[in-house]
């Protein structure tokens, strides 16, 4: 996968499941407030993650994913893996 | 009054369903392909919580919180509690329930194809518990008083409702939001239809649910969400609320016999205890039965022994609305009185589908096969479930 092509699909999924209206989140937005994720809904964020990418996402992880980019950047970095 | 059934989502359209005599039950070819012995099933809607509910607190309700989340907003607008009245007073919940297997399925499910307890996702725990209805609900209307699931089989939600007219009349609470709720998917029914306990009737599926009929072979799966707001009369009566009945008597017992079969002597003391309960010298003041018979023959059989015992020579007139609706488990004590309630305001007395014979028992009491007009103030509704629970309520309408 290109990254452009992860760009589009995580804002897709995300916007769909977290129903947010618009889709074109900023590279630099925070996930957390664009989502408006709170301790519950970060698991899902995991989980969508897990179910779309076969990538396990470790509690000690999350704190390195806090804007879009850095999400993109995980999941290309794992995806390489 | 609220409800969620396959005979009408809205009190309008039950009454309707149940004056003409229409069923909700249908073939599934979904569970014929799955492997269901029985195909049959009624076929309950699913509601769009998208408008009422954001989607942080979806993600904790099962399909039958849905359900449930729909009557119980009916059922408070219909009874005139509003939220700001629910933030400023104590409001309970007692709810019948009892199963989430979906919901703790499909969380399995992901966890075992993950190896990871993240992937069973947020929601997960809050809807693979009993108590996933009363939580959520309780959440969502801040009810702040006793918040109780009932599990006890297919009585769970007539036990619900006996139990809160018991804390009311007790002074302990004031006003409690009751009913029932039953998933309506077929993996919460799929071990059920493996006790070949379901009619194979399956080229007449309107046919197939057949209450104390001779040839009846089996119940039909329902599902849904019925809602009922109890509350004291002085409360009830201070606040303006539209007073529609009231539960005079709660009778309840325990078989204390085999898991599933049903004997006569357990579901006789239930409603002996809600006659006596309910100071009911005279059991002509019962004007209608709504029958728990759901189309087995040995329930069926007893249960008319039993209210034949009670009932004595005055032959009352005794109905199942599960002809209609199949059925509807843990919902079903809260929705059969819903029901009674309609035809109890309306003057009739629906007729129960598919009554064509009696067999020896079931000719011992007076089974209503066709829509009647029938007036009745007062009518005596039973549930009976696995491991041999038994619950009666009696309902009189409210004459101010």
């Amino acid at each position: 996968m290109t990254r452009e092509e992860i760009i589009n699909q995580v804002n897709s999924v995300l916007a769909e499941e977290f129903e947010v209206e618009d889709s074109n989140f900023a590279p630099d937005a925070i996930v957390k407030d664009a989502l408006s994720l709170d301790s519950l809904s970060l698991v899902d964020l995991v989980a969508i993650i897990q179910y779309t990418y076969k990538i396990t996402v470790p509690v000690s992880d999350l704190p390195k994913i806090k804007t879009f980019n850095d999400l993109y950047d995980y999941i290309e970095e794992h995806l390489q893996k | 009054m609220g409800i969620w059934s396959c005979i009408g989502k809205t009190l309008d359209e039950v009454r309707q369903s149940l004056y003409e005599g229409k069923s909700g039950i249908v073939f599934s070819q979904e569970r014929k392909d799955a492997g269901f012995r029985s195909a049959l099933c009624a076929h309950v809607e699913m509601p769009d919580l998208k408008p009422f509910v954001k989607r942080g607190p979806r993600q904790f309700m099962p399909e039958e919180a849905q359900y449930a989340y729909m009557a119980t907003k009916d059922a408070l607008e219909a009874a005139r509690l509003d939220q700001d009245y629910i933030d400023e007073h104590e409001v309970g919940i007692i709810y019948g329930n009892d199963s989430v297997a979906e919901a703790t399925m499909r969380a399995l499910d992901k966890f075992r194809e993950f190896t990871n307890t993240s992937a069973c996702g947020s929601g997960a725990i809050f809807q693979s518990m009993n108590s996933t209805v009363t939580m959520n609900l309780a959440t969502l209307f801040h009810l702040r008083g006793i918040n109780l699931t009932s599990s006890a089989a297919c009585a769970s939600s007539s036990q619900a409702i006996g139990l809160a007219s018991l804390l009311i009349r007790s002074g302990l609470q004031d006003c409690i939001v009751c009913g029932g709720a039953q998933e309506a998917n077929m993996f919460s029914v799929a071990s059920f239809d493996g006790i070949q306990a379901f009619s194979t009737r399956e080229n007449e599926p309107t046919k197939a649910c057949r209450p104390f009929d001779r040839d009846r072979d089996g119940l039909v799966p329902g599902g849904g969400a019925a809602t009922v707001i109890l509350e004291s009369l002085e409360h009830a009566v201070k606040r303006g609320a539209p007073i529609l009945g009231e539960v005079v008597g709660w009778g309840f017992s325990g078989n204390g016999d085999h898991i599933s079969t049903p004997n006569v002597a357990g579901p006789a003391r239930s409603l002996e205890l809600c006659l006596k309960n309910g100071g009911i010298s005279d059991v002509r003041q019962i004007g209608y039965v709504n029958a728990h018979a759901t189309s087995t023959q040995a329930g069926d059989g007893h249960e008319a022994l039993a209210i034949a015992q009670n009932f004595g020579d005055y032959r009352v007139p005794v109905t199942s609305t599960k002809s209609q609706t199949g059925h509807e488990m843990w919902m079903a004590g809260a929705s059969e009185l819903i029901y009674s309630m309609l035809m109890m305001q309306n003057g009739f007395i629906a007729g129960s589908l598919n009554f064509e014979n009696p067999d020896e028992e079931t000719a011992q009491i007076n089974v209503i096969p066709e829509t009647i007009e029938q007036k009745f103030d007062m009518f005596l509704s039973n549930s009976f479930g696995f491991g041999g629970t038994n619950s009666t309520l009696i309902v009189k309408e409210f004459k101010s």
